[in-house]
């Protein structure tokens, strides 16, 4: 990783450094050539230092002072064809609102990037760009160092921010009251797009959650350190300010069934944005003993339950002081990371395939490695061990080696035979996957799912039964953030189209 | 926001509290449990099992036992008090149909989550043999109701104080002797005595359901910290329980997982611990 082995630049000199190089850059007052952009140096993301930040559980990433973002936004060539765009799930104009923060003009450029993403602050803090936008930049293809494409991402992190934080965030204006009634089930960013763009038509929306706060996976899931918790009840408040009522502790499929919400609730439409919720474990001897727990529940626990927060929280969260995590997602990364803060000793990555192949952020690989996590690659644990009290002790590994590619393009790992090896361990995490909750797709008949329990939808994000439709991780499988939110745009398309063409 | 619309004591650290809950009165089934919790920011989500309900007042009623951090807070409220969250009805109902003789083994506070299974079984046509343990007499509750509709009901106490003093895997194990045996057993209580009933009925192939509480923090499948094995399968109590097939259950594993936070919980509460792992101590070498 690039990142590795740097010196870190405090914020404060970051700051400096772009003040300085900004002002060479504009007193040669001329108009900037593509070569000038490409000679600017790409500006590195203020952070905390790892030393001071594993103690807290605050943002790690600060976000690009103005000087930075200026910069930053001045490599950009605005090249005619702006392969970026094709990167990006949800077609966001990207060199318009680059373009704008170059000229200072902000409010023009987050009005450009709201036209097609409802959660920019969400989105510029979580979306792996390195595999969408960045990684066809053509100043990254030019500077042949995909890392060294224009920091999409920040930029876009940078106006949101600068939007919520001085108070620009307006409420959407919704139309007058149609009368219709639609349901949404789920609040994950799939479903807040949705309620967003069908109550800007004016139909009524409840959204229904089964936990007791909003947010989906960006509350209980993410931490805090990755995306704090005020961005997105800021982005649920303005949704309740538009008028959309949401109910929380409300289980569909237990509290009431899907069909009675159309059948007897008078709803005209249902969307089903449930998510991938349910953890996938290995199968493997000792699974089950004390110690060994699924990255949702640690996760939850310590996110939504705050049960970080020990002298406050009423939760208990597991006191480690060597924990395993298997897995190479950011899931396995945020659990690793949840643990470096929870007081863990020793943190160690356990992951099948090598680094390229690790589904992770970039940033959140380096970001876990300067914080300490040790990362074991080509390993995998074949199974648990534990004392009389029935608590883990140890895992048993296996050697990995890369052989043919698979149908996802990456290399299969092969175990070695014979290779196996044992390691002291108090806590496991598994961060393997999640696959999607049967709840609904149980108590509604007709649903059609795949046989993994994906919710199977047309092009319209329609599902097999009339009225519901579907998207988000209940659909793809664990995804992003971004690709729930496109077919949340897409399904609250069809929704109003639906709507609009009755009485 | 639940309402509490009644609240009684009902022996030394157990309440009953009639709670407001529409929806959920109208749908639950027995054998279905809630999960709430205190408020939004800082509070823990436990499962309680909804004892009854009452869809024509909008009410669900739990019976709980001030143990841990939250049901102590809870036993605190008062009749008008707000309950922050309360979530379900959660789980699988109880299976309920006519098997012929049907005996309902609650122990302690299981008795509550029992009374409406007894009920159900009842009504589907079912004999029904009702056996109530306790510590001592101070904790028997539902005796009234469990007797306004049991066709046999046995009460045993620890120490002897009501009934017989005696386990309730004793008289279990008469009846499963008597002929006919029961068709069917029901257990719910500490685990240490559902674990005792599963291996009573085992010799006699007496098929026992037993109802698992858990660690839970969703409630919706979404977090795996309520698995159990049943019969070498991991389970989830909230999604494909609570009930199992008491004799596939590996409980050891199950109370050894309930502990996981007990060193520390200590903390908040260190005497309640060691009274709850001694009774566990005295209870397994009897
Ligand atoms: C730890 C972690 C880290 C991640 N990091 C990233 C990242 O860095 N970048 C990125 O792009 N993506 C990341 N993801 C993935 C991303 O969060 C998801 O793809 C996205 O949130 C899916 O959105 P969704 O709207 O489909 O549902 P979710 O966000 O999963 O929300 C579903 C909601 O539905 C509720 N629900 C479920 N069943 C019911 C029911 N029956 N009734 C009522 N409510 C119900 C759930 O409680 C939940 O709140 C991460 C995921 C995890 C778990
Ligand atoms: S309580 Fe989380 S899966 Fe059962």
């Amino acid at each position: 990783m690039s990142t590795e082995g740097h010196v870190q630049h405090t914020p404060e000199e970051l700051a400096d450094l772009a003040k300085k190089q900004l002002a060479s850059l504009l007193s040669k007052n001329e108009p900037l050539k593509p070569k000038d952009r490409l000679a600017i140096p790409p500006q590195e993301m203020p952070a905390q230092a790892p030393k001071a930040r594993i103690g807290n559980m605050s943002e790690v990433a600060l976000g690009y002072s103005a000087e930075q973002a200026k910069l930053e936004s001045l490599r950009c060539i605005q090249c005619k064809n702006a392969p970026c765009i094709e990167g990006c799930p949800v077609i966001i104009d990207i060199p318009g609102f680059v373009k704008a923060i170059a000229e200072d003009d902000y409010q023009k450029a987050i009005d450009i990037i709201k036209r097609n993403s409802l959660l920019p602050a969400v989105c510029g803090r979580v979306c792996p760009q390195e595999t969408q936008c960045q990684e066809k930049c053509t100043v990254g293809k030019s500077l042949k160092d995909a890392e060294k494409s224009v920091s999409i991402g920040r930029l876009e992190r940078f106006v949101a921010d600068w939007e919520r934080e001085n108070g620009k965030m307006k409420t959407p204006e919704v139309k007058p009251d149609t009368g219709k009634k639609v349901a949404v089930i789920g609040s994950g960013p799939a479903s807040l797009v949705v309620a967003a763009d069908v109550r800007r038509e004016g139909h009524a929306v409840t959204i229904f959650e089964a936990f007791h706060k909003p947010g989906g996976v960006m509350i209980y899931g993410i931490p805090e350190f990755r995306l704090p918790k005020k961005i997105v009840q800021m982005e649920i408040d303005t949704l309740t300010a538009m008028g959309v009522e949401i109910k929380t502790n409300f289980v569909i499929g237990r509290t009431r069934k899907l069909r009675d919400l159309i059948d007897k609730d008078g709803f005209r439409a249902v969307f089903v944005g449930t998510g991938a919720g349910l953890p996938k474990f290995m199968n493997i001897e000792g699974e089950n003993l004390v110690g060994v727990f699924s990255a949702n529940e640690y996760l939850t626990r310590s996110n939504l339950m705050k049960a970080y927060d020990k002298e406050r929280a009423h939760t208990p969260i597991y006191a480690s002081k060597k924990v395993a995590v298997l897995g190479g997602g950011n899931v396995a990364m945020d659990s690793a990371r949840t643990a470096v803060r929870l007081g863990a000793e020793e943190v160690h990555i356990i992951y099948r395939r090598t680094e390229k192949e690790m589904p992770a952020r970039i940033e959140e690989i380096a970001h876990a490695k300067e914080e300490g996590v040790i990362f074991h690659i080509l390993e995998n644990a074949k199974r648990f061990i534990g004392n009389e009290y029935g608590c883990v002790t140890q895992v048993e590994c296996l050697r990995y080696e890369l052989g043919e590619p698979d149908s996802s393009g990456r290399r299969r790992p092969v175990e070695i035979k014979g290779s196996e090896f044992i390691m002291d361990f108090d806590t496991v995490i598994v961060a393997i996957g999640n696959d999607s909750n049967p709840l609904i797709k149980q108590t509604t008949n007709g649903l059609n799912t795949t046989k993994w329990g994906n919710i199977i939808v047309d092009e319209t994000q329609k599902t097999s039964i009339d009225r519901v439709f579907a998207g988000g991780d209940i659909v793809l499988g664990a995804a992003t953030v971004i690709l729930a939110m496109g077919e949340g745009r897409r399904a609250a398309k069809s929704i109003n189209e639906l709507l609009a063409n009755e009485k | 926001m639940n309402k509490i619309l009644s609240r009684r004591q009902l022996s030394e650290n157990v309440y009953m509290m009639q709670v407001e809950a529409p929806l959920i009165s109208s749908e639950r089934r027995p054998g279905q449990f809630i999960i709430l919790s205190l408020s939004d920011d800082y509070a823990e989500r436990i499962p309680l099992t909804i004892a009854d309900a009452d869809p024509a007042k909008g009410s669900i009623t739990i019976i709980f036992q001030a143990v841990g951090k939250t049901t102590k807070d809870l036993s605190r409220l008062n009749v008008g008090d707000s309950i922050a969250n309360l979530v379900g009805p959660l789980g699988n109902p109880t299976h309920i149909e006519k098997f012929g003789t049907v005996v309902c083994v609650g122990g302690g506070i299981g008795v509550a989550p029992m009374h409406p299974i007894a009920q159900g079984m009842k009504k589907a046509g079912n004999k029904l043999i009702v056996i109530i343990g306790a510590r001592s007499k101070d904790l028997v509750i539902l005796e009234d109701e469990m007797r306004a509709i049991a066709d046999e009901l046995i009460i045993c106490t620890d120490d002897g104080s009501y009934g017989r003093k005696a386990l309730v895997t004793e008289p279990l194990k008469e009846l499963c002797e008597r002929n006919p045996k029961p068709d069917l057993a029901v257990a719910i209580g500490p685990p240490i005595m559902m674990k005792f009933c599963a291996s009573t009925t085992r010799p006699y192939n007496v098929h026992t359901l037993v109802s698992l509480n858990t660690i839970m923090v969703d409630g919706t499948g979404m977090c795996g910290g309520c698995r159990v094995t049943v019969g070498k399968e991991t389970k989830f109590v909230c999604v494909d329980g609570p009930e199992f097939d008491g004799h596939l259950v590996d409980f050891d594993n199950m109370m050894k997982r309930l502990n996981s936070y007990k060193m520390q919980e200590k903390h908040i509460d260190e005497k309640e611990c060691k009274l709850d792992s001694e009774i566990e101590k005295a209870r397994t070498h009897q």
